[in-house]
């Protein structure tokens, strides 16, 4: 290298704290795809719930570009963010805004509460433990191709008909979609 | 402090994520007393297939083009489901007068 090139003040001296940013995106990430499922679940108006969904999916695409896959990131931001939740809003503004009270004695809707608490606090313990202690093989060295060249490569060649079937639910859930939705209208 | 900082690049933070997104889907799924909550916790099930199918297609797969193109799959099957439930409760909504799970009881009416 010639001496007249300067190197970028951060390659030679880390500025301080430097090491945490990544650490800390990642950890903001994680928080907000946590945060955003318990208000999802949780909310008593549904229209946080779907607001609660679209901050889940925010930092879901967050950690699918930390697991080295920005396109997909992408594609969660437009689809989940940008069509799902939209979608559920038109709904949520077309039909009831709210959740009911609950009906049933009080014991009962506890009862009902705490059995789907352990229930589903079994199923993540089991899962998680598995996570992270099972025993899962590694790799030795990851020359793999991560380009988004290949994805599309893919597509078109080897899962080609996947994507056509794909293609074809999706036409048919719309019309689907269509025809359900204006069957009962009485002035049509 | 060491593997605290490097915890992005390891998969089990993923995967509990992915466990908890499941466990908290389900959770929703049976508690819910509306067609929309239930809707959206299945949309959250769905997020944790998808995280998982990743994390393991980042840490795992020799091929990691397949992973990503399932998770291409999910997102378009579920806009797909989300297409056809949401019309269903429109549906239910006119003929019932109400998307709240315990009343939409009768099959005919």
């Amino acid at each position: 290298m010639s001496s007249s090139v300067l190197l970028p003040l951060a390659e030679v001296t880390p500025l301080p704290g430097s090491t945490y940013i990544i650490p800390a995106l990642f950890l903001f990430f994680f928080a907000t795809t946590v945060a955003g499922a318990l208000v999802a679940v949780a909310a008593q108006r549904i229209i946080r719930g779907v607001c609660g969904l679209a901050v889940c999916c925010l930092g879901l695409a967050g950690l699918y570009y930390f697991l080295n896959s920005p396109f997909l990131a992408l594609m969660e931001l437009l689809i989940y963010v940008g069509a799902v939740c939209v979608t559920i809003i038109f709904a949520v503004m077309l039909a009831e805004p709210d959740e009911p009270a609950p009906t049933g004695s009080l014991p009962r809707r506890l009862c009902g509460a705490a059995a789907t608490v352990v229930v589903a606090g079994a199923i993540f313990w089991s899962l998680a433990r598995l996570g992270v202690f099972g025993r899962w093989p590694t790799l030795a060295l990851d020359t793999r191709d991560w380009s988004v060249q290949k994805i599309g490569v893919e597509l078109l060649t080897t899962y080609s008909f996947a994507f056509e079937a794909i293609s074809l639910v999706l036409l048919v859930a719309i019309l689907g979609a269509l025809a359900i939705a204006r069957s009962g209208r009485h002035n049509a | 402090m060491k593997t605290l900082l490097e915890l992005h690049n390891q998969p089990a933070p993923y995967l509990v994520l992915a466990a908890f997104l499941l466990a908290i889907g389900l959770f929703g799924l049976v508690r819910r007393r509306t067609l929309v909550g239930m809707l959206i916790s299945g949309e959250i099930l769905f997020a944790a297939a998808s995280l998982n199918f990743l994390a393991v297609n980042r840490f795992f797969a020799p091929d990691p083009a397949v992973g990503q193109i399932f998770v291409l799959f999910i997102m378009g099957l579920a806009a797909a489901e989300v297409a056809i439930a949401l019309s269903i409760v429109i549906a239910v909504y006119r003929n019932y007068g109400s998307i709240k799970s315990r009343e939409l009881s009768d099959l005919k009416r």
